[in-house]
């Protein structure tokens, strides 16, 4: 079948099979940064932005993405630069196969709560998990680019 | 302990390759391996002992894009083991590439090679396999001399004598016992004998196994693997396909985490057997669900501790049994279990007047375990920990003031660690620290909060080593470039934690430079010095070393090409701050004109590489405190605060080694509350997806805190000793304290789960 959407900002058209996931869709266009960790919809690892809200793209079917607007971490690069210097700070990017997700889930977090509790920060990121950081450094580290960003 | 002014060590500067990874560049195996390899995918048992009758591959063969098809008929007869291990191994040669004989529920059966995943995944579904199924040995309290046996075949061969015997389902048993034990124990006014049991906890790294394989311009096997091990890799290949060391080349990206899993060579033998075959590039990715069942986890170990103290706390004997469960084969087996007496009978060594530590290693129809961070440890410090603290509640001891009594302190001598000295130790000062950190005095008591739930806390200790001491070897070579910049090459593999980074720090510390002009090669058997790898928590403390060596030695160079340009003795030459300066005169060189010099009539090359082994493991020390809130009704443990406080010699990089601390601790909250692993009455594995096997959320863990005690470690660089591994000691002791201080129950089987704790088993 054929679908054709809107991928890092460019438009595409592709022939496709009915049953591939948006996962395999992506990967197969060069965005190398969707990683997946588990195949059932457990880990964060594959988080990308469904028009613009966060979806596992290991459960989405590509065709569903027909007419839609797909973002990965390859379009959001400068949005994602803002923040990521104080995870790296912390040294809490580890082995980095978890990051991509984090740091889309995290964009979503900042966009809908510009200022956001350690709480909230929490809840909202409870879908992404790490096996190495502990989360503790992730959490200082996003509270450290608010605070950075307060003191503007 | 030493304090000096650092230019880069003692420095939390970020990892090497931070921004790569957080903007999410394509760094890992899969995504640098080319579209074009083909996929393989594996045939796994669903039985737990069988014999493979009739494998019959002609129809699947026949599915579009299928390319090839193994069976057991197809592969060579020799047996090898996949541990990663130093040459000869301790672990026994008991596996095929693809066994007649399966052996556990996700043993390989086939390997299929395809165009594409949909066919290869087609192919499965329509290989006819009918199957002998044979009793299996599913209990390994069972196993030892058990009529069924794991391994009957005669070609099993043990490179090393561990006590094991293949006819006896025995992989490894040793005993060894200092001062009079039974003379001791009987004489003592309390004796806690008491039985631990933890499983066969998953890694969980959230990159599963992975590996690429081609043939390079020269026809040699190119091997791109997320390993923590080339070198062990490349002879673990040569072994299993019967070629030549030097037609194999592995090399490692970045790695998506191993925590151990990948210290066995999971993943690496399947594709590289079809590119041998079909001379194609190949590449394998494990599901998770593969990962789960078929990967290398922690050992299953039951450890009966035997203790025996006076009534006044007096800790003056400890007896050890190890019982650990292998599974189907057996890598890590022999040298696992050591750890569960060796890394935590010297803890006490400030009393003891006696110890032993038996155990015995065994094959069972289950998935082959490997080594996980902690490696043995992990279990026999629940165990001994936790007897300590009942031996405290025991005698209605404050647990603190039991261990301040017992404990190792510096410059003891401890019989049950190979009679090494306790060089830098500042367990005790760990132990002060964390109490005040935490407010033990006032955490400790329980706390009944009137709503059903009840407040309290718990504590345990842990040490570990610092490389496995006589054995490993780490290398570096250390490279000037013509622009002043220094190029470090390391055998070592960074598999997230920050080894590049560190060991550039040391770099930039002995050159004097800042850590942004040392870049990092790694890992590449062609073309990185020897090291055994990055695991057993050696990588900062030996790998550091030969850091340090090489970099002595290129200074050496650089003095000598100075004094060329200068026109004097290399022995007049000096480094002062980034320069090379000519004593007692106002004449220097810069590193960059001894770069460009090195490139122009030149014959002393401005490199050096240097090796470095150890006699001694200098063990890190960390205690840890945990407060938990319980509900009585439902069982639900919350953990509030977990506070922890690590010696790990000097930090080379607070930061990384803070996260260390942290993950470890979450790990260790993992498989003390939630993670499992069980099998169904006929061997096969339950959790064998991420729903099932309950990973720690962010949700899961309370409030991190984890300070530091420095000791001087006077054989490690700069002072250093180990962070990776002990970190994950402390939580499952702490839990089971603070669990029992909540419900009068003492839960000696890990996990501890709500269910078990509202049944009050």
């Amino acid at each position: 079948m054929d679908i054709t959407l809107t991928l890092n900002g460019k438009k595409i058209t592709d022939q496709i099979d009915p049953d591939l996931t948006l996962f395999d869709f992506l990967r197969s266009h060069n965005c190398y940064s969707v990683k997946c960790g588990c195949e059932t919809s457990n880990c964060g690892l594959c988080t990308v932005f469904f028009d613009d809200t966060p979806v596992l793209s290991c459960s989405v079917l590509a065709a569903r993405a027909n007419g839609h607007k797909i973002t990965t971490l390859e379009g959001l690069q400068d949005e994602a630069k803002e923040f990521v210097g104080f995870i790296a700070d912390q040294g809490a990017d580890q082995c980095g196969f978890c990051n991509p997700g984090f740091v889309m889930n995290t964009i979503a977090l900042l966009r809908e709560n510009p200022d956001p509790t350690d709480d909230e920060i929490r809840q909202y990121l409870s879908g992404n998990l790490c096996r190495c950081s502990g989360y503790e450094g992730q959490l200082r580290g996003i509270r450290s680019f608010l605070d950075s960003r307060k003191h503007k | 302990m030493e304090h000096k002014n650092y230019n880069a060590i003692n420095k939390s500067v970020r990892k090497k390759d931070a921004m790569q990874l957080l903007l999410g560049k394509p760094v890992y195996t899969k995504d640098i391996a080319p579209e074009n390899a083909l996929v393989v995918k594996l045939l796994r048992s669903p039985h737990a002992n069988a014999i493979v009758n009739t494998i019959d591959t002609k129809v699947a063969k026949l599915v579009p894009g299928v390319v090839d098809i193994f069976t057991w008929e197809d592969v060579p007869d020799s047996r090898f083991t996949n541990a990663g291990q130093t040459y000869p191994e301790p672990s026994p040669y008991d596996r095929l590439i693809i066994d007649r004989h399966v052996r556990f529920a996700g043993d390989v059966v086939a390997i299929v090679a395809a165009e594409n995943e949909k066919a290869a995944k087609k192919a499965l579904s329509l290989i006819k396999v009918s199957y002998d199924v044979l009793e299996a040995v599913l209990d390994f309290r069972k196993a030892k001399d058990s009529n069924i046996l794991v391994h009957p075949e005669d070609n099993w061969v043990a490179p090393i004598d561990v006590g094991g015997s293949n006819k006896r389902n025995l992989v490894a048993s040793e005993q060894s016992e200092h001062g009079d034990v039974d003379g001791v124990l009987a004489d003592c006014d309390i004796v806690i004998d008491r039985t631990y049991h933890t499983k066969a906890f998953n890694q969980a790294m959230m990159e599963t196994f992975r590996t690429y394989t081609s043939y390079d311009r020269y026809g040699r096997l190119h091997v791109i693997s997320s390993t923590q091990i080339v070198f062990h890799v490349r002879r673990i290949l040569s072994h299993a396909l019967g070629i030549p060391k030097n037609m194999i080349r592995v090399e490692k990206p970045r790695s998506g985490g191993g925590f151990g899993a990948k210290q066995t060579a999971v993943s690496e033998v399947y594709p590289a057997f079809v590119t041998m075959k079909t001379g194609r590039p190949a590449m394998i990715v494990f599901t998770r669900e593969e990962s789960q069942i078929a990967g290398s986890p922690r050992h299953e170990m039951e450890v009966r501790v035997k203790l025996g103290a006076n009534k006044n706390g007096k800790i003056r004997v400890l007896d050890l049994y190890t019982l650990s469960n292998s599974g189907a084969y057996g890598e890590h087996g022999p040298t696992t279990v050591g750890l569960s007496g060796h890394k935590s009978i010297p803890m006490y060594t400030g009393s003891l007047e006696a110890h032993r530590f038996n155990y015995d290693v065994v094959y069972t129809n289950t998935m082959a375990a490997g080594a996980y961070r902690g490696y043995g440890a992990t279990q026999g410090i629940f165990a001994l920990e936790s007897a300590v603290n009942e031996l405290a509640e025991n005698l209605n001891m404050d647990p603190t003031v039991i261990r301040e009594m017992n404990m190792l302190k510096e410059g003891m001598v401890m019989p049950a660690y190979y009679n090494e000295i306790a060089s830098a130790c500042a367990l005790d000062k760990c132990l002060a620290h964390c109490k005040e950190m935490f407010d033990w005095d006032k955490k400790y008591p329980v706390r009944d909060m009137g709503n059903g739930k009840v407040r309290c806390a718990g504590i345990g200790m842990a040490m570990q080593g610092s490389c496995i001491s006589n054995l490993d070897v780490g290398s570096a070579t250390v490279k000037l470039n013509d622009d002043g910049t220094y190029t470090l090459m390391i055998g070592a593999a960074d598999m997230g934690t920050g080894c590049d980074t560190i060991l550039a720090q040391m770099v930039a510390e002995c050159m004097d430079c800042s850590v942004d002009d040392v870049t990092v090669f790694g890992a590449d058997t062609d073309a990185s010095p020897y090291d055994s790898g990055s695991y057993a928590s050696s990588t900062t403390y030996i790998t550091g070393k030969a850091v340090e060596k090489a970099c002595t030695d290129l200074k050496k160079r650089m003095c000598s090409i100075a004094a060329g340009l200068m026109d004097c003795n290399e022995d007049e030459v000096i480094f002062d701050e980034g320069k090379l300066r000519r004593i007692n005169t106002e004449q220097s060189v810069t590193i960059t004109e001894v770069g460009n010099k090195s490139q122009l009539n030149n014959d002393i090359v401005p490199q050096a590489s240097a090796s470095h082994s150890s006699p001694v493991s200098p063990p890190p020390y960390m205690v840890g405190m945990v407060e938990i809130e319980l509900d009585k009704l439902t069982g639900e443990v919350t953990v509030l605060d977990y506070m922890a406080v690590v010696d790990c010699g000097i930090p080379i990089n607070p930061a990384l080694a803070r996260i260390q601390a942290e993950g470890g601790i979450v790990q260790g909250i993992g498989h003390t509350l939630f993670e499992n692993i069980t099998n169904d009455s006929k061997g096969r594995p339950i959790e064998s997806s991420l729903m099932q096997y309950r990973l720690p959320t962010r949700l899961d863990m309370g409030n991190l805190k984890v300070e530091f005690e420095h000791s001087y470690e006077p054989t490690g660089p700069f002072g250093a000793k180990s962070i990776g591994e002990i970190v994950i000691n402390t939580p499952a002791p702490a839990l089971a304290h603070a669990i029992y201080r909540a419900t009068g129950v003492w839960h000696r089987e890990l996990p501890i789960t709500p269910e078990q704790i509202a049944l009050g088993k």
